[in-house]
Formats: C-alpha cells, sequence, structure tokens
C-alpha cells in the first residue's frame, strides 16, 4: 500500500457578501475540489463569515518576492503624475 | 558581512511593527523559533479536544451536549489554522505529526490532567480557555504574519468557549450542596495548572529575551500570568468559590493580586511526560492518525481516479 499523506495545501478566499473583494483567510490541506470546498465550509464559515468560497491550489498561484526585493515595485515609484494631487487646479474650480 | 546587514534591517522592520511574511529574509533562529511554538500551540489545540471529548456522551442536557459539540470543533478548527501558518516556514504537515507522535514535539501540559467531572468542564473553558485567550490576544501582535492573522480569527472565535465554561461553573454554584461542591473541586485541581499554563517565570524562562526582541512574544509569562489572575479571581469570587491558594490577596498599591509560590516541580514533571495523562493522550492521538489511515488511502485513491477519468474523458 502507498504511503498516505494529507493531501495538498489550498489557499482559501472568502467574499463576505455580494459586491465585496474575495480576501485570503487561511489554508487547508484536502485531496480533491469536493473536500477541498467542504473543508473549507467547515473551517472557514462556521459563522456566517461569508457567502462565497474560492480555491486555489497553492502550488499553482504565482506570487511576487518577498518586500525585501524592493526592486521590482520601483517603475511605480517614480511616476508620480500617475496620482491626482500630482496636477495643478486653478483656485475656485470645482468638481475635479 | 551580509547577514549582519540583514539581521540588522530584519529588526530595524521588527522594531517599526512591520509584520514578517514567509517569503521574507528571517533569521534562521526565529524561523526555529516559530516552528517550534506555532506547532506547539497547534497540538495544543488537537490534543486539548480529548479532556473534553471524555464529556461528549455524558454531557447534562442535549444543549450544553450541542455547545460543547461547537467548542470542540472549533479546537479542531484552531490546531488547523496554527497548522498552516507553521508550514509557511517550509515544514510540511506530516513532519509535525511525526514529531509530535516520537515526542519531540510537545503540547501545552495542562491537558495531560484528566477531566473527572462535569465540573472540569466548566473549569476548563473558564480557566483553561481563559488562561490561553489572555496569551492568544496578546499574540495577535506577534510579529510573524500568518501567525498572527491565525490569532485573530482564533480570539474571535474563543470569546465564547470561556462564557460556555463559566456559566457551567454559575450553575453548579447556585445548584445544590453536591453540585457546589463539584465546582469548587474542580477549581481546586485546575487552578494551579492553568497558571502554570503560561510557563516558567521570566528569570527561567529559556526563550523569552529573544522572542521579547522580536516581537515573537509580546509579554512575558509573568505579566500574562498576571492579567490572568487579575481578571479571573474576582469572577470565582463572585460565585461565591474560593481559591486554593492562602497566599492570593489584592494588593492596593499595586492594583494587582499577589499570589503563592507555584509548584514548579510539578510543572516540569508533567512537561517531561510524567503527568497523570501524558501517554494516554500521545497513545489516543496515534492510535486515531493510524486507525484514519484508510480514510486518506481511500482519499487518494479517489482523487486518482477521478484524475485519470478527466484525463480519459
Amino acid at each position: 500500500m502507498e504511503k498516505d499523506n494529507q493531501g495538498v495545501l489550498w489557499e482559501v478566499f472568502i467574499q463576505v457578501k455580494a459586491g465585496r473583494p474575495f480576501k485570503h483567510v487561511g489554508s487547508l490541506h484536502a485531496y480533491d475540489k469536493e473536500m477541498a470546498m467542504q473543508s473549507a465550509r467547515d473551517l472557514y464559515t462556521r459563522r456566517n463569515e461569508g457567502n462565497g468560497i474560492w480555491l486555489v491550489k497553492a502550488d499553482d498561484i504565482v506570487s511576487s518576492q518577498s518586500v525585501d526585493d524592493e526592486a521590482f515595485f520601483d517603475p511605480s515609484n517614480d511616476k508620480v503624475y500617475r496620482h491626482p494631487t500630482f496636477y495643478k487646479v486653478p483656485d475656485g474650480v470645482k468638481h475635479i | 558581512m551580509e547577514n549582519a546587514k540583514k539581521l540588522e534591517a530584519f529588526q530595524a522592520k521588527i522594531d517599526a511593527d512591520i509584520k514578517i511574511e514567509p517569503k521574507d529574509w528571517m533569521p534562521e533562529k526565529y524561523r526555529q523559533t516559530l516552528i517550534r511554538q506555532i506547532s506547539q500551540h497547534a497540538h495544543s489545540e488537537v490534543i486539548g479536544m480529548q479532556p473534553e471529548g471524555n464529556w461528549l456522551t455524558r454531557a447534562p442536557s442535549l444543549r450544553s451536549k450541542k455547545i460543547l459539540m461547537a467548542k470542540i470543533q472549533d479546537e479542531a478548527g484552531h490546531g488547523l489554522y496554527l497548522y498552516c501558518a507553521a508550514e509557511t516556514l517550509g515544514v510540511k504537515r506530516e513532519q509535525f505529526l511525526e514529531w509530535l507522535h516520537e515526542g519531540k514535539a510537545k503540547y501545552s501540559s495542562v491537558f495531560n490532567y484528566p477531566t473527572l467531572t462535569w465540573a472540569d468542564i466548566g473549569a476548563i473553558g473558564w480557566l483553561v480557555d481563559g488562561a490561553a485567550i489572555v496569551n492568544q490576544v496578546s499574540l495577535q501582535g506577534t510579529s510573524y504574519g500568518p501567525y498572527s492573522r491565525a490569532m485573530v480569527k482564533i480570539c474571535m472565535e474563543e470569546s465564547f468557549h470561556q462564557r460556555q465554561g463559566y456559566e457551567i461553573m454559575v450553575t453548579l454554584a447556585n445548584g445544590t450542596t453536591e453540585q457546589k461542591e463539584m465546582a469548587q473541586d474542580a477549581l481546586n485541581r485546575w487552578w494551579w495548572p492553568s497558571i502554570m499554563m503560561f510557563g516558567p517565570h521570566d528569570a527561567e524562562s529559556a526563550h523569552s529575551n529573544q522572542s521579547l526582541k522580536w516581537k515573537i512574544k509580546r509579554e512575558s509569562n509573568d505579566e500574562l500570568r498576571q492579567k490572568f489572575i487579575d481578571k479571573t479571581v474576582e469572577q470565582g469570587e463572585h460565585i461565591g468559590l474560593s481559591f486554593p491558594d492562602p497566599d492570593l490577596k489584592w494588593n492596593e498599591s499595586s492594583g494587582h493580586y499577589e499570589y503563592g509560590k507555584i509548584n514548579w516541580d510539578e510543572f516540569w514533571n508533567v512537561v517531561k511526560g510524567y503527568g497523570p495523562g501524558n501517554k494516554k493522550r500521545l497513545a489516543h492521538h496515534k492510535d486515531a492518525h493510524e486507525e484514519g489511515s484508510w480514510v486518506r488511502q481511500g482519499a487518494i485513491a479517489y482523487a486518482k481516479k477521478k484524475r485519470s477519468i478527466q484525463k480519459t474523458a
């Protein structure tokens, strides 16, 4: 018989209510999609925490490197003109 | 040289209350301390289900049975949140279980005491969960992101645990003479193990200083213990129970309760595995794990079969 294991790691995202973004709440172990969904319900929504669940296998997630690797986000730092506060508006002009 | 620089930057982040995330650089000792502490915490949640499970079939009413089941289910969930947090440090779930079964990983010694009467379920919720909550509220501010997030969720869920325990104590304390004696007896047996949960005094605590510097812990063992005692004594006195410590008294000038000498010989004896329930708790966990193997085997086979059907379809 094969040696058993604890299944693979899934990341769990929950939508608190319709219209809100899905937020990461934690992870769990499961062997397949159905089991992952049932476990996610039992583990992360015992107290009406949400009405939507997304599950992603942790191995399938592509993520940026750590915050220690600052250079990755540098391109956004030198483009202050992306923010509305960069622009001058004449005194008295409203609603812009 | 490079390491010294990294260490300095790491400490600067900690000092600025910036959380450390799994992919960030961290000192090896920080990682090891967290692996030990978080897995120990996870094991405690899981082993902690055993003394409570002992009363599940004998809970005095359907209401209390339902509540106890919900509480035990929460403990299982808390164990899982914590295993997940610990796994982000690069150790697999299977490894944590192996370390537990080999006796290399510890769990809170308090769960090695037996639950002799229904009042013990009250005392566990009120005192053991009460002490755990004081510790966990403090740990919400721990410097490691995944651990901190698990603590926030656990604290939110645990708030009912302490109240359900206290409610049992209140009911018994207002009951017949025998019921009141039962409540008092449970308090007598659980008080000292509960205040020992915070660990050795600061002067004797092996890991404390570095953990405080790295903000793995936010308050010292003695500070947390004092908080718990200050909160709890009045709750007991309010329902006419007395604490098994003749030296326990309010100190007006310090604004805290003074307490008697803790029997550390007993504490270390239980930590080292000679407590009343150590062998039984671990053996039970191993048995349950081994007996569950066919379920895991089945789930693995089922998932494999479904994948191959999808491929051929």
